[in-house]
């Protein structure tokens, strides 16, 4: 595994003993997790296990000091470089909670993001194709370019807006932070298919979710599951449904001898 | 990463410094002021008496007036203001410019660089350009001439219209209303004079431009317009200086008077260098369903006091004031608006953005004002500030006085510091730093910008660039 240069030798992503704090509290406490290219991985996990601070501190979030371990991207630390530089790289973050940007054309936005990922710039027309395409295959209608980015919009219209990036954006290794939440029947199902077809040979992606439903269309190759700042279970994708079927009641159980105390971490 | 803004002056990013050291100006009183002075500008315009007696009636307030303090003002008096350090009067050129031949050289090169002469051909309907302390180019498109608009230098006004001048000048902002009012009347010199025939609506925009070239100068330019009943004008001010390691003194009057249904909207695009005091009173008196609009745009300047008022005086009047500043190392903005609801069914809208950064500093101070019997006035003031880094400064202070009980009357306010969520987010789609900060900049003054015609909205935005310049990371 070791000199894996980035071409097609070694896993893709690579986590090892990650430690996190925030505001000065331990909230991941040595996590190990390898993700292969082409694997579509669940993190699950009930609340508080620390499954958005692991999505924030791998994007590089200023708050999210990464005290101990590394994070190996093709081959290379990625902890040392800036948010834009893992982004460039082609990690990307469907956010929980996008934040709005007053102002800011989502249109123009995406553009700038787009040409800033590809390293160069992007026509005008062959980018409105490319938009118009996928914002139809995401049911989204064409108004949409013309909106300030997430500002006012509903639940489903961002995390649409977040699946909608992640097609612009073709990342290698895509980190889904609970991009079910919130949905509606539809919404969810028109947001997991989106998904599901980004699917591919070379790409990686981590699925956090607290939910089953998502995994009915987004089949995991990999389950984990995270509790008090680590991966305490790995399966396949029968683990979710146990996890379903149980709750996340047997493996506070098991676990929370060694978590004495920490049961209320942060998200 | 986030990392602190360097420590970039202002200089850096301003683009308009350079002055012109062939242009030998053709009179320059002596430094400093006194009655001798005020009355030697008068005798070189070759004024009519009542003119001089104004200029010497209002040196005597000037004489009198203290520094403004208390409410209204940016603590000039922590300043180093003096004012016998400047020049009152440098007269560039002999004779006035019809076409830009007409302009010497070296002061044709300035506004060439300056993109007028281009503006003019494109998408004007007249410009005026201002030299230190005289209007050396004026022109108005002939159709317009000919539909009775009057737009000239306020010294050509004076002699060729003295009648209307007269009837208004110094109506709106009288010569003791502040020290500075007070200054500029003694010793104005140029600025525009605009008549509005009723019903005439001017298609595109009137537009200023204020230079000034000359070290340590005074610039006191002095607007009247005057928009009849049901007519239509836009007015648009830019203004660029050299930077100078000494100070210059900027101090305008402009007096509006907006008729019975007439439309103005005055636009400025402030953006003197870092070493000008930019102390100008500004005040439009809006009658019977007029609509009168300020957009005033402050980016430049070491200090700026300026607080756009709106008097609405009749019923249905409407004012505006959407006020833009942005301040860098060594300014700092001191600017707002007024809304004086003096009859009732008037409205109001105040909309201020300002962007501090680098240890600078903007503030607000705004008031509004209803009298009693205005019934069923109503304002909507909203200000926000976007502070960049810990060295920078915003402060809001609304001065808010209603007497009338049946009004809608709406305040909020915002302060926040460039959001660490928002570069994140923008960062994480793989956008630098520096382009993630001047993305959200310029959305937070969008809905300023978007007020602008196209033209002067892409000229907003790239000072804004300029200004984000090294801001960030």
């Amino acid at each position: 595994m070791a000199g894996s240069n980035g071409s097609g030798a070694g896993p893709l992503f690579v986590i090892e003993d990650l430690h996190v704090s925030v505001e000065g509290k331990e909230i991941l406490k040595g996590v190990d997790l390898v993700v292969n290219r082409g694997e579509v991985q669940a993190l699950m996990g009930p609340n508080g296990s620390g499954k958005s601070t692991l999505a924030n501190a791998l994007m590089g979030h200023p708050r999210y000091v990464v005290t101990q371990g590394r994070a190996r991207f093709r081959g290379e630390d990625i902890l040392t470089l800036a948010t834009d530089e893992r982004a460039r790289r082609g990690l990307f973050l469907a956010f929980q909670y996008p934040i709005g940007i007053p102002g800011v054309v989502m249109g123009n936005f995406l553009r700038t993001a787009v040409k800033a990922r590809r390293g160069e710039d992007v026509p005008v027309r062959e980018f409105r194709k490319l938009l118009d395409e996928t914002m139809d295959l995401l049911k989204m209608d064409p108004s949409f370019a013309r909106r300030y980015v997430n500002e006012g919009f509903s639940g489903g219209e961002k995390k649409r807006a977040e699946v909608l990036q992640m097609a612009l954006l073709r990342p290698e290794m895509a980190v889904l932070d609970e991009t079910d939440s919130g949905l509606d029947i539809d919404a969810l199902k028109t947001v997991a298919e989106g998904i599901d077809a980004l699917r591919g040979p070379e790409r990686g992606m981590l699925v956090i979710t607290h939910y089953q439903r998502l995994l009915n269309y987004v089949r995991p190759d990999v389950v984990q599951v995270l509790f008090d700042g680590r991966v305490v279970r790995t399966g396949g994708a029968e683990l979710a449904l146990e996890l379903e079927a149980k709750g996340y009641e047997w493996i506070t159980n098991e676990f929370a001898p060694a978590a004495a105390g920490a049961e209320e971490g942060a998200a | 990463m986030v990392t602190k803004a360097k420590d970039v002056t202002s200089e850096a990013g301003y683009k308009y410094g350079w002055h012109d050291p062939e242009f030998k100006p053709v009179n320059i009183t002596k430094k400093g002021l006194n009655q001798a002075v005020v009355e030697e500008i008068s005798a070189m315009k070759g004024e009519p008496p009542w003119m001089r007696e104004f200029r010497l009636k209002a040196y005597g307030h000037w004489l009198e007036r203290p520094m403004p303090s208390g409410f209204w003002g940016g603590n000039i008096q922590n300043y180093s203001l003096d004012f016998n350090d400047i020049y009152y009067y440098v007269k560039p050129v002999t004779e006035q410019g019809k076409t830009w031949e007409e302009v010497p050289a070296e002061i044709k090169r300035t506004f060439e660089k300056l993109g007028i002469p281009e503006a003019e051909r494109k998408f004007l309907s007249g410009v005026e350009a201002q030299y230190d302390s005289e209007v050396v180019y004026h022109n108005i498109r002939e159709d317009l001439k000919k539909l009775g608009v009057i737009f000239l230098d306020t010294d050509s006004a004076v002699r060729e219209h003295p009648d209307l001048v007269r009837q208004y000048f110094g109506t709106i902002v009288p010569p003791n209303d502040n020290k500075f009012a007070a200054l500029n009347s003694a010793v104005w010199s140029g600025g525009s004079f605009i008549y509005v025939p009723p019903g005439v609506k001017v298609p595109m925009p009137l537009q200023a431009y204020f230079r000034i070239n000359t070290e340590n100068m005074g610039q006191f330019e002095r607007t009247l317009i005057i928009v009849d009943e049901g007519a239509d004008v836009h007015y648009v001010e830019g203004c660029t200086a050299p930077t100078y390691s000494s100070e210059s003194l900027h101090s305008a009057v402009v007096e509006i008077v907006v008729k019975r249904g007439a439309r103005v909207r005055y636009t400025t695009i402030q953006n003197w260098s870092s070493n000008v005091y930019n102390l100008v009173t500004k005040r439009m008196a809006v009658y019977g369903d007029g609509v009168g609009s300020w957009v005033d745009g402050n980016l430049g300047s070491k200090l700026t006091m300026k607080y756009p008022s709106t008097f609405l005086l009749e019923p249905g009047a409407h004012g505006e004031i959407l006020s833009l500043a942005m301040a860098g190392a060594g300014q700092h903005q001191d600017a707002g608006g007024k809304c004086i609801h003096a009859a009732p069914n008037t409205t109001s809208v105040i909309n201020s953005k300002s962007v501090s950064k680098g240890g600078g500093r903007t503030s607000y101070r705004g008031q509004l004002k209803v009298y009693p019997g205005a019934k069923g006035a109503k304002s909507t003031v909203r200000c926000d500030a976007l502070i960049l880094d810990e060295a920078s400064r915003s402060d809001t202070y609304p001065l808010m006085e209603i007497d009338e009980q049946q009004v809608t009357i709406g305040h909020e306010a915002s302060v926040s510091k460039l959001g660490e969520e928002q570069l994140f987010y923008l960062m994480s789609r793989g956008i630098n730093e520096a382009e993630a900060a001047k993305m959200i900049v310029n959305g937070f003054v969008e809905p300023i910008v978007k007020e602008l015609p196209m033209e002067y909205a892409v000229e907003l935005n790239r000072l804004i660039e300029l200004q984000m310049e090294g801001a960030v990371g």
